[in-house]
């Protein structure tokens, strides 16, 4: 589904990513981790489009096609979906609207109808009770005055209701509490299936034992230094990530 | 003849053929008022030195004082119609309302009031020669304190909006003032000139449009004093979107007696240059007024949103909100200032203006201050200069919209807060419509 080839990115001239390769195929669960300032907020942003990065060697595949000159809004229409690190306050910007505004572009994209009114607030409902965020949230504007922990479960929601068949999931365990990170992983769990795709990063693996991935990859300094199975993230919060590097700096020379 | 005429003498040369055509038993009051605004056109100018001049520093008038623009003597009344204002403008069909066409007074399209319901709307230039005595008593007075633009529209006054809501009487009926351009050759200036009086525990709703074609040069220069005495409710909006080549300069002044309240919400859209004047003066106790204004500018319009809060007397409060929109190469200014004198104790005096940049090539220019010179007040003042909307739009686009649906949704988001607290539904309605195309499929 995804495919990644020697991608390096650069960032006001400082080179974040220098030369990632990845595949991630239909149905896997992979995790991303490494230490701050790896790269791997940026191995996401690239992925979604977000402005301010530049692609300067390799390329991002998906479905075969590359995504480097794909719109953010139309790589959103074709599937791929990032939840933020840090979920953006939209003021006055209603959740109900947000979210039928984004799914009705979405799935007119993909040749299905909008989702009459009724519809829409059934689906969203059902949602909002898996999910399990405050209905009263859902009132209110996007993210505006949410807790850290909420903004999360905001994007689980928009996951949920968008359906998406890669999601990236960018630091979404960071600051949750042990109950808000379980209902956040029962919303990735209920989201495996042989269709689609989850791609988690993370600094710890703490959200591992709730979410167990098929992939585990460690990205330092803009590579990925290791990759492996599940056991590879426990032997990484046993040991930390600094052995890796020392074996990083030694391949490299 | 009068063609080559340029700027300045154009106007000495309009006042006296206005004059000229004045009945000889015409009012020697106004003539004098007149006479005398003249001369301090004469000697004041426009603002437009770009030294020492604080309160025109970041709006340069220059193009408009170098520009030409002849007095509408002859005002095709028939070029506006109903039709055309509902387009325009906010629109109820119960509300009153006063239509003045380059300044000139519609007759045909006003529903005028004299004392019915409790309420006078009548045209200015009527009433100074029915009973002068009420409006000669104010009609200028508050507008003594203005610089060159309120001056020359005072050197041309004539007809003009009188509102006015008798001691203890609620005017359930809100009062739609109505301003339009008709975008005419040659190049025209107007005079729009409104009076509002609110007597003593009086309740007022008042909605002034300026509105005109969106192309076309033109330049309105408007003056509006509102008297607010003891007790009384002004309810106040102030709608301008003039065409993208029209320059706009309003200037309101305000006074407000013991324990009146006033509340303002303007909104300010279009223009080549916009200036948004409001000074207001609580020298009595207990007086307050809540300051509301949206400002959204595109292309390369300029908007400039000036207030003038004055609190010459013990015990009042003002509370100023602003928000405003930028896109494109325009330019936005957010300036004023916040008087407390020594005697204006007990005084409580918010100044906040919050904005968000959609393009590179906008630019804000926000300077609140405050000068306070009694010692028991309670201050604030805030900025936020141009938070840049980029993530919000990206946070968007990232969930599957377009970027056009998404600055839409992002742009109507930020205004509704100020939007949401208008008590008028018809003219709530209007500004959402006008800051918003909906997303796709409604919903």
């Amino acid at each position: 589904m995804l495919e990644i080839h020697n991608l390096r990115v650069s960032v006001e001239d400082t080179e974040i990513l220098r030369g990632v390769s990845l595949a991630v195929g239909e149905g896997e669960v992979h995790a991303v981790m490494g230490p701050n300032g790896s790269g791997k907020s940026t191995l996401a942003n690239v992925i979604a489009g977000r402005p301010g990065y530049e692609v300067t060697g390799g390329d991002v595949l998906y479905d075969g096609q590359s995504l480097l000159e794909v719109m953010p809004d139309e790589r959103a229409r074709r599937g791929i979906f990032l939840a933020f690190q840090y979920p953006v306050e939209l003021p006055g910007v209603r959740n109900r609207q947000f979210l039928k505004s984004a799914l009705d572009a979405v799935r007119v994209y993909q040749g299905r109808e909008e989702l009459s009114a009724r519809e829409f607030d059934k689906l969203l409902r059902e949602k909002v009770r898996e999910t399990g965020l405050d209905p009263d949230l859902v009132k209110r504007s996007v993210n505006e005055g949410f807790s850290g922990g909420e903004k999360k479960r905001s994007e689980m929601l928009q996951m949920a209701v968008l359906d998406p068949r890669l999601a990236l999931l960018d630091e979404t365990d960071s600051g949750l509490d042990i109950d808000a990170l379980r209902l956040v992983a029962a919303g990735v769990n209920r989201r495996r299936s042989p269709d689609r795709a989850i791609v988690l990063v993370t600094h710890y693996q703490r959200i591992l034992s709730f979410v167990v991935p098929d992939f585990v990859h460690v990205l330092l300094d803009g590579r990925i230094v290791q990759s492996g199975g599940r056991e590879l993230a426990l032997e990484l919060e046993e040991k930390g990530y600094e052995w890796l590097r020392d074996g990083a700096t030694a391949g490299d020379r | 003849m009068t063609q080559s005429l340029t700027g300045y003498e154009r106007y000495a040369a309009d006042f006296e053929a206005l004059e000229g055509m004045e009945p000889p038993n015409g009012s020697a009051w106004l003539r004098g008022v007149r006479r005398e605004a003249l001369a301090a056109f004469r000697r004041l100018g426009f603002p437009a030195e770009r030294r020492g001049n604080e309160r025109w520093k970041y709006t340069n008038v220059a193009p408009i004082a170098r520009s030409t623009f002849a007095y509408p003597f002859d005002v095709d009344m028939d070029a506006v119609t109903e039709a055309f204002l509902r387009q325009q403008g906010p629109w109820s069909d119960d509300w009153a309302r006063l239509v003045f066409v380059d300044g000139r007074f519609s007759a045909l399209l006003s529903t005028t009031f004299d004392g019915d319901d409790g309420l006078r709307l009548v045209n200015i230039g009527a009433a100074l020669h029915k009973d002068g005595g009420g409006v000669r008593q104010h009609l200028g007075k508050l507008a003594q304190s203005g610089d060159g633009f309120t001056a020359v529209n005072t050197a041309f006054l004539g007809d003009g909006a009188l509102v006015e809501a008798p001691d203890d009487t609620t005017c359930e009926r809100p009062v739609h003032l109505v301003f339009v351009s008709s975008g005419a050759s040659p190049d025209r200036v107007s005079y729009p000139r409104a009076l509002v009086l609110a007597g003593r525990n009086s309740r007022l709703t008042l909605v002034e449009s300026y509105v005109g074609p969106g192309d076309g040069r033109y330049f309105t220069n408007a003056v509006t004093e509102i008297v607010a005495q003891e007790g009384s409710g002004v309810e106040h909006y102030r709608y301008m979107t003039e065409g993208a080549g029209a320059f706009h300069v309003g200037s309101s002044y305000v006074r407000l007696g013991r324990g009146s309240s006033f509340r303002s919400t303007s909104f300010g859209r279009g223009a080549r240059i916009a200036r948004n004047g409001l000074s207001v003066l609580l020298d009595a106790p207990g007086a307050s007024c809540v300051l509301k204004g949206l400002y959204y500018t595109t292309g390369s319009e300029h908007v400039d949103n000036h207030i003038d809060v004055d609190h010459a007397g013990p015990g009042a409060s003002s509370d100023q909100y602003f928000k405003g929109i930028l896109d494109g190469s325009s330019k936005a200014v957010f300036s004023g200032r916040v008087l407390v004198r020594p005697n204006a104790q007990k005084t409580y005096a918010r100044q906040a203006d919050k904005n968000v940049v959609l393009s590179d090539g906008a630019r804000i220019n926000t300077k609140p201050s405050l000068e306070i010179y009694a010692d028991d007040v309670q201050c604030f003042h805030g900025a936020t200069a141009g938070a840049v909307a980029g993530d919000a739009i990206f946070y968007m686009r990232s969930r599957g919209m377009d970027e056009e649906t998404a600055r839409s949704l992002f742009v109507h988001g930020f205004a509704s807060e100020i939007i949401d607290s208008i008590e008028l539904p018809a003219l709530r309605s209007h500004l959402d419509r006008m800051f918003s195309v909906g997303p796709p499929g409604g919903g």
